[in-house]
Formats: C-alpha cells, structure tokens, sequence
C-alpha cells in the first residue's frame, strides 16, 4: 500500500483551527499591550481578555469571576488541588483528599506531593474494568474532614466518561469541593459547570483546535483558593504572570468554533472512530478494546493487542505514517505498564501491550482504512517477531 | 544525493563511531532509522547506574544526533532479553571458574539476533553499526569478514559470532577508515559527539566492579577456598575464584620460594590452581562453540593460521585443527601466557577473519 502520513494522536494535541490563528494574530505584534497596563495599549489587550472570558462563560453557563487563565491543563489541576487544599485545610476543614487512579499525572502527583510533604492524606476510589469509579464507593469514602474530591471526565488512555453528574451530586450533598480535569472533554462533551455540578474544572487550548500554553480553571464563586504561583495581582490575584493575550483570545476563538459546531463534529468524530473500532476489532484475534464500550469520548480508540509491545508497534506504526499513542510509550526503551489498565485488572503483559488511536475533525475515512491496514499489518509482523526472536 | 532505496537501521550510541555511521548511510541515500538499545542493569544495587551503553546522556545525544541527520530515532527495549541472555552467561561462566566474554555473547544474542530481528520486522534492508571491521562479498558470493582498517580499532575480534545470512544483513560503514579520519568525518558532517574515554568494564555493571555484582548474583561462587599445586599440595586460601584470572600473579598472599601464578581454576572443588612461571605458558588450546564466518566447518582439515586469544591481543601464528562442527584444537608457535578460558579463540588468515569459538579449561584441554 501507498504510504500516507495519518495523524491519530489527537489526544495528544490538535493542530491550531487556521482561524484560530487569524484571531490571535493582532495580538502578537499590533496589540501587543500588557493588559495590566493603565493606557490604551493596555486597555485593548485587557478588552480582548475580557471579551474571550465572556464567550467562554457562555458555553461554561458561568460568570467571568469564575475563569481563571492559566497555561494549560496541568497549572490548572496544580493551581485546583493545591490551591484549594492548601485554603481549606487552614480553614479547618479537614485535610483528606479523594480521588481515582485513572487521573492525568498532573492531578495524581499533586495530590501525592501533598500527602508526602504537607501532612493531608487520600483516598483512592477504586474502578470498574470498564474504567468507571463507582459511585457508592464514593460515598462510603467521605469522611468528614474531607475537603476535596477530584476525578477526571474523560480519561485520557481509555477514553472512558465519568458519570460527573452523579458524582457531584454526592459530594455537593456532603459538602465536599468537586474538581474534574476536563482536559481531555473539552471540545467534545459538554462543559456546562451547572448540568455537571462540578465546583471546579481544568481546560487546556491545545486539545480542541486551539494553541498550545494556554488553558483554563473554572472556580465555583465561593471556592476559595490561592496562586501555586505567586506575584501580582493577575485574574484576581489567583495565579500571577503576565496574561497570555493571544493565547487567550486563540483558546476562546477555538471554543466557539467547537461549541457552535458540536452535534456535526461529534457525529464526525464518532463515525471515523467506530469505523476504527470495528476495522481493527473484526481483522485479527486476541485484540480488544479497552475502556468503555459506549460511555467513551466521541474521538477515542484504545485497544489492547495480546503478545504485542506496545513501543514496538508506535514504532512499526511511525513507519508506516501513522501516528499513535500507548499507554507504556516511553522514549527511552524503559517501559512500565500503563498504570491506567493496571487499575482496570489488566496483567502486566497486557498494560504492556496498549495502543491509543484518537480521530480528529481531518480524519477521513481513507485514514481509518489506511491505520487499519497498518495496525492489522504491523501487529502480525510483531507476533511474528516474537516467535523467531524467543527461538533463537 | 543518490538514492539507493534501501532501508537501514543503525545502531546508535551517541558515539562518533555509531553517529559517523549513521551520517554516511544518509549521505549514501540510504532511508535510515536510528535505534538504540536499552540493555538492562542492576539499578537496585548499591551505587548502580544506569547501563554505561545507554546512559540518559547518552540517548539523548543519539537522539540529538538523529534529529540534526533528520531520520528517526527510536530506543528499543532489550533489558529482558540481555539479562536472560548476556548477564546470565556472565554469571554462569563464573560459577564454572571461567572468564567469560559477555561482548561476544552480546552481538551473539542481541546485536546480531534481536536488534538484527526487529530490524528487518520494520522492513529494513540491512542492520548498521558503527564497528571496525569490514564484509566484503568474494567472486563466489560469500560474505568474508576483515578486520577495520585501522589495525588499532580492530573489532573484528568480538564479530567473529557471525554467519553468512548475518553478514549479508549488515553494514560497517566505519570499518573502511582509520579512526582519525572518523573524528574528521564527524566534523565534516557537523556533528558534535563528545569524545568519551573507552572504558574496559562490562556495559551492565554500571559503577560496580564485578565483584560486587557476583557477591549479589551469584553469592555461592564468593566463597573462600584452597589454593592448591598441580599435585594437589595445599598452599593457602583464596577469596572466592571470580576474585581471579588466569596469569595472576600480585594479590595471592601466598610465600614460597618461586613467584606464583594462577594457572588454571577448579571450580567443582572451588581450588585455585597455582605453579611457577614455567607451568604457565602453554602452546595449545581447544575452542568450542566455534563458529565458522563462511557457515563451513572445514572438518578434519589442519592449517596454519593467526589466533587471538584476547580482544586487545595481537594475533599469534599457530596451526589449527579442525575437530568438529564446533571445535577447533590450535597449536601456537610460541607458548602463551594468558590462555584463559571463557574468552575467544578467534581465527585470521591475514584480514579475514575465518571464525571464533570459547577457549575451553585446560583440564578439559589435555
């Protein structure tokens, strides 16, 4: 087959929307004023700031008090969970923290930095095989002086959605913070903070057509909390630093363009990953898929190829022009097993054995054929290279 | 630039030898993927390191290096395979009171087997790597092996474990020049690779000396016991036989009228064999395991020939005897003093490198 260049990895990143760009563009050069500046250089770039707060409280339903911009995802989980932590517990109010262990690492080894070296302590909810914390065991881990409850919304290897909803309704009901890392949501699932009840809630730009280095906290009105980061008084002296006009402007801009649009590109999104599914499914044995059936991001594809490393196969894949991801992908040939599937129930060999294929607004229907054929081709040749190698 | 529509993989090391390596297939017009191997260590004993072949530093030059060539680079996990393989023949070959070659039975397993495998499963054309040696193809079609060309560099010592199939599957495209007009090449094509000093320890035990890594792997073979004369006399106690190699002379703390010398070991009564200088030289030895460069054992033929007896050691004349498929006896001219078994026997006719075995115990010899 002719080689083709198919790009399967946007949960990783996303290319930058081309009206994106064209949003952020005045903002480097023209408009380039500090927006905590009191003159007119600075009043334009403080307009633009505000403007993309408010389209963004549009499709939050929150207020412009309540967004907090930061550099991306991770600052977000750091600046939710220390921040709030750090407030509640001089408050009084207890220093236990609960959580899951399919969470970005950006809120795990926060939450563990502060149990290592600030005296709170956690409670990690366990997850079904399908990727799902359950529900009554989280009511049966509050304790009262639980402060805060964080659980992601889509996880990022298996794509499984967590039921936030009804998660948040427990901990609203025992008074508990709730914070989502919605990074990998944004874009596609909806982010409206009252149908999700979440008190607080992680965005990054890059996942959803928008620049990279810039992203996101909703923060409930009354949620206290104070900078990771110190210095002035920027976004209501919540996280300091210089405020990332372009960035900003570009992540509102590829909001709207998602929101405005969403019905047709999930329906896209879920086409080209079905088709991907069943193609790679239906092509050879000893191949599943992980995570949820159904209960799964619009763009997500994660499988678990029996016998096959997984760093091996982005290899064979990177060859052949696709473009993929594993959950033991490491640069440095020293893989560990996915963390994420060993949570699940998944051996060792297996959390050894991952591929995450994720689809994109560009993917067509030529791509997912192509990947198909190029999975299906390169997970052969490495069952293959597996009998020969041990019988040497 | 030429196009030869081949594939290559090239093993990198962040070294000169490797990353010249890897420049000159790209200038050649090969397509070429740079790998690395992550070869396995003890990180969990004391004072281990990472293994000295594939340091942080050092894949994150091959890597530079890769991205400046503009091809890609991949890490290729190998820890497993090189333990089962590489580290546990170390370990035997010192509970059996040899000193083992661990780099041999490296490109034995790993670089010329498992690299070599996943190499060609990415559809490349040939493996590269950045060693002083030569393959040519004769008028007959078979693949000869000849040392580098720059005598000094000579690797053809530690490939001597490969086949015909192997060869025709490999490129060295260093081996062609002297080790100073490689420094040149690295300039030429801009690549800054640091000049690391060769160190002679084992890849695998980081900063440990070998000792300490029996003492954790193998702590039986550590143990003290007699040091005898060929006759059976007992003249004192040694520290374990790993502590020990053939033609050693300081560090015996043994008295007696004529300097001593470690001469041969028997590990099934853990004795250390010593005697006079005189015991020690010796001007014959048999090699098993012999692997024959053209894949044909000239059986019961005799010949005169070079033999290399270490991988710094300079080639001795000798005759050799083919025994078997797999054995070789080899009759030097002169005596030599450090015959030690478990390291090479490897066979020249001039350049060409005819084959290589393992030097068998001396009492297996007689």
């Amino acid at each position: 087959m002719t080689k083709r260049n198919v790009y399967l990895d946007h949960s990783a990143t996303t290319p930058t929307d081309p009206r994106v760009v064209e949003a952020m563009l005045p903002y480097f050069s023209e408009h380039f004023g500090n927006a905590s500046s009191i003159h007119q250089f600075g009043r334009q770039a403080e307009r633009a700031i505000e403007d993309a707060r408010q389209t963004i409280t549009n499709i939050l339903n929150c207020q412009p008090n309540e967004i907090v911009f930061t550099s991306g995802g991770s600052e977000s989980d750091n600046l939710a969970i220390r921040g709030f932590a750090t407030v509640a517990r001089a408050a009084g109010k207890g220093n236990h923290i609960i959580t899951s262990p399919v969470e970005h690492p950006a809120v795990t080894r926060t939450i563990q930095q502060l149990v290592d070296y600030a005296g709170f302590t956690s409670t990690i909810l366990p997850v079904d095989e399908l990727g799902q914390v359950s529900i009554i065991s989280l009511e049966d881990a509050i304790r009262d002086d639980t402060i805060l409850t964080s659980i992601v919304y889509a996880n990022n290897e298996i794509g499984t959605l967590s039921p936030l909803t009804q998660l948040a309704e427990i901990t609203q009901k025992h008074h508990v913070a709730f914070h989502t890392d919605a990074v990998q949501a944004g874009g596609q699932m909806t982010l409206d903070v009252e149908e999700l009840g979440v008190d607080m809630l992680s965005l990054s730009a890059h996942k959803f057509y928008g620049p990279k280095g810039v992203g996101l906290l909703y923060v409930r009105d009354g949620i206290d909390l104070i900078p990771s980061q110190s210095g002035g008084s920027h976004e209501r002296g919540r996280r300091a630093g210089t405020q990332n006009t372009p960035g900003i402007v570009g992540m509102a801009k590829a909001l709207e363009l998602a929101y405005s649009d969403r019905d047709a590109r999930i329906q896209h999104l879920a086409q080209m990953r079905d088709q991907l599914i069943d193609g790679i499914l239906s092509g050879f044995s000893h191949s599943h898929l992980s995570g949820h059936p159904t209960e799964r991001l619009p763009s997500h594809a994660s499988f678990v190829f029996d016998g096959v490393d997984g760093n091996k196969l982005l290899m064979h894949l990177d060859m052949k022009g696709v473009a993929g991801s594993s959950g033991s992908a490491c640069k440095t040939g020293n893989p560990e097993p996915s963390g994420v599937l060993l949570a699940l129930g998944y051996d060792r060999q297996k959390a050894l054995s991952s591929l995450r294929l994720t689809v994109g607004l560009h993917t067509t229907q030529e791509d997912v054929e192509y990947a198909i054929r190029a999975v299906s081709e390169s997970v052969t040749t490495l069952r293959k290279l597996n009998s020969t190698v041990k019988s040497s | 630039m030429t196009s030869v529509d081949k594939r290559v993989v090239v093993a990198m090391s962040g070294g000169v030898d490797s990353s010249v390596a890897a420049a000159l297939l790209v200038e050649q017009g090969y397509e070429v993927i740079g790998m690395m191997m992550r070869l396995w260590s003890d990180e969990a004993m004391g004072g281990a390191d990472h293994n000295r072949c594939c340091t942080p530093e050092q894949m994150a030059d091959a890597e530079r290096i890769a991205n400046h060539l503009g091809i890609p680079f991949y890490v290729l996990d190998t820890k497993d395979v090189f333990r089962a393989t590489v580290v546990e023949y170390f370990i035997n070959g010192h509970r059996q009171g040899i000193t083992p070659n661990p780099c041999m039975e490296c490109n034995r397993h790993i670089r010329f087997d498992y690299l070599l495998n996943n190499a060609l499963a990415l559809d490349a054309d040939y493996l590269a790597t950045g060693h002083y040696a030569r393959i040519h193809q004769a008028e007959s079609g078979k693949f000869v092996l000849k040392s580098g060309i720059d005598d000094n560099k000579d690797q053809s010592y530690v490939l001597s474990v490969m086949g015909q199939e192997q060869l025709s599957q490999t490129l060295f495209p260093v081996g062609e020049y002297p080790k100073h007009e490689v420094r040149a090449l690295a300039a030429k094509f801009g690549l800054r690779v640091e000049s690391k000093k060769d160190s002679q320890d084992l890849c695998f035990l980081g900063k440990n000396d070998y000792r300490d890594f029996l003492e954790v792997h193998a702590p039986e073979i550590m143990q003290p016991g007699p040091i005898v004369f060929r006759d059976g006399t007992q003249i004192g106690e040694h520290h374990g036989l790993a502590n020990y190699t053939i033609g050693q002379r300081k560090g015996l703390g043994l008295s007696y009228k004529d300097p001593l010398y470690v001469i041969a070991m028997n590990p099934y009564r853990n004795a250390l064999i010593v005697g006079t200088r005189d015991q020690l030289g010796k001007d014959e030895l048999v090699a098993t395991r012999f692997n024959w460069v053209s894949d044909e054992a000239p059986v019961g033929e005799s010949f005169a020939a070079q033999v290399k007896i270490r991988y710094k050691a300079k080639a001795q004349p000798a005759n050799v005897t083919v025994r078997s498929e797999s054995e070789i006896h080899v009759r030097f001219d002169e005596l030599q003093r450090d015959i030690t078994p478990g390291q090479g026997a490897v066979v020249y006719d001039g350049e060409i490198c005819l084959g290589g075995g393992i030097i068998q115990s001396a009492d297996v010899a007689n």
